[in-house]
């Protein structure tokens, strides 16, 4: 096989996918995203003409010619297409990007004017697309490094030209020798007890070298969730249990010398189970009488009953009530890259894993106190991560990792497939939220009060938080001074849900502003009127029933400005529809906090290097959100330099003290807080060295060759006090009833989130954290069977949007400047998903005159509730 | 992905090589998409090299490892039509093949549409000899066809009366360029009837005939006799009743385009 220009000549295995020959080639650019032929990750040209090499048979490529990302270019530079995805930075995380090059690069001129059919087989889960098409067709987004401000400027990546020329290192793009490979073998019960598990069998398949069973397990309870505070999650998770409380929970891991030996051992174990009676549903969950996961009394893990005011005289004095029910699907993170991790131990016999993760030191401390290893004994190291979403606040593979490799003291990797994201990692929690609103005929709000169910599904790992923060701000964002809550999170025998985008608030945030537009109708008042009688204002409390943490505040205040946008948005003239077809608009809004509560830690430091540059060390790690661009601006503009001239490492938990992690919407607000201090250190004792001459290139290098030791300059960040940041979101729809499609007209996303450090990334993530919103509007479900089985286990079952499935948002920003956050920011990376769904609801009712209360609206659910109105 | 316990590919393949254990290979969109532990061997069948495309005077044989982008690139416009219905990228196209949809049986596959829109007719090859079957009866249900394991596909052949009349097409879907939940093909027939095969809504094809060009009435009567409710599809790319709903919608759609 020729490959790139140069002979292969390695037989590939009779089975083998030519994906996973050119990875052992070396040619790491080819990603897996899905291993079915769906996500175009993998695309490569084969004799000139793409493929996807996911599913085509290796052996006939054998006398074909491959060119990979890494052979686009040719011998030097970058081709054609690979610079216009850099220029117009059309890429988040960039697992995907590889293939959208290589697409990009084979289309012909027809193909280039029909991009929603073109790009229909490659999936991007982070952008949205519309930085894609702005790639395909040239358009530069990205500014370079220039003298003056760097902060404000649309910088790209520092990464970014590895990212386009398929040489940027995710977590599984490495050699390491002698690695052993490790399979889970899963339960097909959802609720059991293992009587039995036979693994001679499996220990008898060559190539096997151990098998993992409940008698392995060292014997502590955890939860997979990462927090600072480890209290914030139930201790409910053995690495190895002997009680399985779902099906597709882990029930014994193969490790082999090859993939195909580790599969091969775990058909050959056979599990003895000794069923026990399961609950798929909170409500089976909550019924006397109902098989108990957990403990022994009762299956809701956490809850929350509280009052402000008096609710029952707020509905009393109100001139209209709306109460509805509404629910929302389970939904998949679908990073493109899926959990995995592979772990070794160094010269010095400690533990280093290597982890597609959020949060590399907790995990360390997780798999340390897990094991009984000092935290010096153990790092934990992220590469490049292919998008998170949340999903990656988790230990999932980890501790089976390094269960691994501390019992055979060799290196062991573990990759999940496409198909075990969806039935053993997380999902977004399902949420019934009943809600129900008053108001007196102005508008003014009188009451509210928030009912939720949530289902955590069989462990607690994020559930009672999630609960809480759903709670929180979906009704602190309105004044009205009546509120209650009743909240319950509740063990069932299903799939667990984690962390996921908004955590918590999109679900809720769907049933209080569908409420909210429902009441302004029977009330007759404009809904963005009714927003502006009701919202919190500058210098006003946040409030909502319960114990939440006391450090929130409104630091900056723009939500006003958002409804103004929305407003514009709206008077905009409607285009022509074809006959038939129904339009409508609608809007919602969203605040959310700019960071976990309970603290939230990060430790910086820059150090001025011998040749007048500067190492900035970060914990937390890059996954698309664009962190370590504003990072770099951050340090650049504190030194006086420009952010090419700054080193960014990070996400090892070798290079700084601690960091929490890179979840709750904290890069840019408590690790850019840490490295504007660290920068701000540095800076002054650079100018105390300079002696009054300014810091150019030669003084640096003479400070730096003067000084005894580096010089350093350190930062920390205990991210409170928190702000909070504001969303809100506008379209316009046209539905067709005879069909129950509905095209998206228009679509106006307005954000506060501060002084926007990076014009062209912000943007970016509010383009993709609206496009994700819309999968959980118009398609995403992973459905579970009567017997509890994940049945939606790939990307043909669950359909991610595709170019063609988002509409271009337009995207506008709130001039306001936070007290609070670096410079001024504050945290964007969540919230824009938060108003997507009721905004899109909205417009439905507006359209048809029908209320749609659960998630998502297909077209054939669309179709039922119009036909049945 | 990775088909780790194949130990050996035959290549290329004939009639009379299969025994438990193997799987036909067409392109290996479809085979390599899913785990299956089962298979030992592969028996490749591209490597034959069957013509992918043969016109005689009056019909047009396609070969089973004809790819999509062949059978695209091919000039008839039906056939581009049902190509472009793939929820497939074009990247698949140049891998997959006609047979292996065809033998994927799944209720969208559009090949299936195709051939039993235009009265195509299966050519099958097995130990004991060929044999022919028509493509509208080839697929059973979903997932499942007439072939027995022994046997593979050799091609479809569609008349070329069929391949010229005038058509109309429907496509219905959850979602823009998705996978298909509907799928219509009406088709003129030589006495001026009309052809009307459903497909993609219901678990395998069905091909309404009716002499002249119905009214919409005995259109729907016809629709409501022939499929029966339990034929069609439930899952994740569409509810059964707006399927059906669907089906009688285009039904009526392709009957008043092709009236005029």
């Amino acid at each position: 096989m020729r490959i790139n220009g140069s002979e292969h000549d390695r037989a590939p295995r009779p089975g083998q996918c030519l994906r996973t020959y050119l990875r052992e080639e070396g040619c790491f650019g080819v990603k897996k995203g899905c291993d079915t032929g769906d996500c175009g990750a993998c695309t490569v040209h084969v004799d000139g003409r793409p493929v996807h090499s996911c599913v085509y048979p290796a052996f006939r490529a054998a006398d074909k010619s491959i060119t990979t990302v890494e052979g686009l270019a040719g011998p030097a530079g970058r081709h054609p297409v690979q610079q216009a995805f850099l220029d117009a930075q059309g890429f988040q995380c960039g697992f995907c990007t590889a293939g959208l090059i290589m697409t990009t690069a084979a289309l012909t001129d027809d193909q280039r004017a029909d991009l929603p059919r073109s790009l229909k087989g490659n999936l991007c889960r982070c952008t949205g697309y519309r930085a894609i098409a702005d790639a395909v067709a040239g358009v530069v987004n990205v500014c370079e490094p220039a003298a003056g401000p760097a902060v404000g400027a649309s910088l790209g990546a520092p990464a970014g030209p590895q990212v386009v020329t398929g040489t940027a290192r995710y977590t599984f793009d490495l050699d390491v020798p002698g690695v052993l490979h490790m399979k889970v073998l899963r339960s097909t019960v959802a609720h059991a007890r293992i009587a039995a598990i036979a693994t001679e069998a499996a220990l008898s398949v060559p190539g096997v070298v151990a098998v993992l069973t409940h008698a392995d397990d060292p014997g502590r309870l955890f939860s997979t969730a990462q927090h600072e505070n480890v209290t914030e999650d139930p201790a409910d998770t053995r690495v190895l249990d002997d009680v399985v409380r779902y099906a597709g929970q882990r029930v014994a891991a193969v490790v082999a010398t090859s993939e195909a030996a580790a599969e091969e051992g775990c058909r050959a174990i056979t599990v003895d189970y000794d069923r026990l009676p399961a609950v798929f549903t909170p409500a089976a969950a909550m019924r006397p009488g109902a098989p108990i996961l957990h403990g022994t009394d009762s299956n809701v893990i956490g809850e929350l009953h509280a009052e402000t005011g008096d609710v029952e005289a707020g509905f009393a004095e109100a001139t209209a009530v709306c109460e509805r029910t509404f629910s929302t699907a389970r939904m998949q993170h679908a990073s493109l890259e899926t959990h995995g991790a592979v772990g070794w131990l160094d010269d010095d016999g400690r533990l280093v894993i290597r982890s597609s993760t959020q949060t590399p030191f907790l995990t360390r401390r997780a798999v340390a106190a897990l094991f009984d290893l000092p935290l010096d004994r153990t790092r934990v190291i992220a590469g490049r991560v292919g998008g998170g979403f949340g999903g990656k606040q988790e230990m999932l593979v980890e501790d089976l990792v390094a269960l691994a490799v501390l019992k055979l003291r060799r290196p062991v990797k573990l990759e999940y497939t496409r198909a075990e994201q969806f039935i053993g990692a997380t999902t977004r929690h399902p949420f019934k939220v009943t809600l129900k609103a008053g108001a007196r005929a102005d508008g003014t709000l009188t009451a509210l009060r928030l009912e939720a169910v949530v289902d955590t599904g069989a462990y607690g790992n994020h559930g009672p938080a999630v609960m809480f923060h759903g709670c929180h701000e979906s009704l602190a964002v309105y004044r009205c001074v009546n509120k209650r809550t009743d909240a319950v999170c509740v063990y069932t025998n299903t799939v667990p849900a984690g962390a996921f985008r908004g955590y918590g608030l999109g679900q809720t945030t769907f049933a209080v502003e569908s409420v909210l537009d429902e009441l302004a109708r029977m009330l007759d008042i404009d809904p963005i009127t009714m927003r502006e009688r009701n919202i919190v204002r500058a210098g006003e409390p946040l409030l909502a029933p319960g114990d939440h943490a006391d450090d929130l505040s409104i630091a900056s205040y723009g939500l006003d400005q958002c409804l103004e946008h929305i407003r514009a948005a709206a008077r905009t003239p409607v285009p022509p529809v074809p006959a038939g077809w129904r339009v409508g608009d609608g809007m919602a809004i969203a605040m959310i906090a700019a960071g976990p509560p309970g603290g939230h830690f990060a430790d910086a430091t820059v150090t001025l290097l011998p040749d007048g540059r500067f190492e900035l060390a970060v914990g937390t790690a890059e996954f698309g959100n664009g962190s370590t661009t504003v990072h770099a601006q951050i340090a650049a503009d504190t030194l006086r330099t420009t952010p090419d001239r700054i080193t960014v490492r990070q996400s090892d938990t070798d290079v700084v003290r601690h960091d929490t992690g890179a979840f709750g919407s904290t890069g840019v607000v408590v690790a850019g807080k840490a490295v504007l201090r660290a920068t701000t250190t540095l800076y002054e004792t650079l100018v105390a060295a300079a002696g009054g001459r300014e810091l150019d290139e030669a003084v640096l290098k003479e400070i730096a060759a003067r000084a005894g030791a580096p010089l350093t300059g350190q930062g920390s960040f205990d991210g409170t006090p928190r702000s909070v940041a504001f969303n809100a979101q506008w379209f316009r729809v046209a539905v067709d009833p005879r069909t129950g499609e509905t095209r998206i007209l228009g679509s106006v996303h307005s954000a506060d989130a501060g002084t926007v450090l990076n014009p062209g990334q912000l943007r970016g993530q509010i383009e993709g954290g609206v496009a994700q919103g819309l999968g959980s509007a118009l398609a995403e479900h992973v459905d579970i069977d009567d017997e509890g089985h994940v049945t939606t286990t790939g990307f043909r079952q669950y359909h991610l949007p595709t170019y063609a499935d988002v509409p271009r948002t337009e995207v506008l920003f709130a001039d306001t400047d936070d007290a609070i956050g670096p410079l001024g920011a504050k945290s964007m990376s969540e919230s824009p998903f938060n108003p997507v769904a009721p905004a899109l609801a909205n417009a439905l009712r507006d359209a048809t005159g029908v209320r749609l209360t659960a998630l998502p609206f297909t077209r054939d659910r669309v179709w039922v509730a119009l036909d049945g109105a | 992905m990775d088909l780790n316990t194949v130990a050996e590919v035959i290549s290329p393949a004939g009639p009379g090589q299969w025994r438990p254990g193997d799987a036909w290979l067409g392109g290996g969109t479809a085979l390599f998409a899913e785990p299956r532990p089962h298979l030992s061997r592969l028996l490749d069948l591209p490597s034959a090299g069957w013509p992918a495309l043969t016109l005689s005077d009056d019909a047009l044989e396609i070969a089973a490892t004809c790819t999509i982008a062949e059978l695209a690139d091919s000039g008839y416009p039906l056939a581009r039509q049902c190509c472009q219905a793939f929820l497939a990228s074009f990247k698949i196209w140049n891998v997959a093949t006609v047979g292996g949809n065809l033998c994927a049986a799944l209720p969208a596959g559009p090949m299936i549409s195709f051939g039993a829109a235009l009265d195509g007719v299966c050519l099958i090859l097995g130990p004991d000899g060929p044999r022919e079957v028509p493509v509208a009866d080839f697929v059973t249900g979903e997932g499942t066809t007439v072939l027995d394991d022994s046997e593979l596909l050799r091609s479809i052949t569609v008349p070329l009366s069929a391949l010229s009349a005038a058509f109309a097409f429907r496509q219905g879907s959850l979602h823009e360029h998705g996978r298909s939940g509907v799928l219509l093909i009406g088709r003129r027939t030589a006495d001026g009837g009309l052809a009307l095969t459903v497909t993609a809504a219901t678990k395998r094809p069905y091909v309404l005939r009716f002499r002249g060009l119905p009214n919409a009435e005995v259109l729907q009567i016809a629709l409501s006799e022939r499929i029966p409710p339990d034929a069609y599809v439930g899952d994740v790319h569409g509810l059964p009743t707006w399927r059906r709903h669907l089906t009688r919608l285009y039904a009526e759609e392709i009957r008043q385009e092709l009236a005029a």
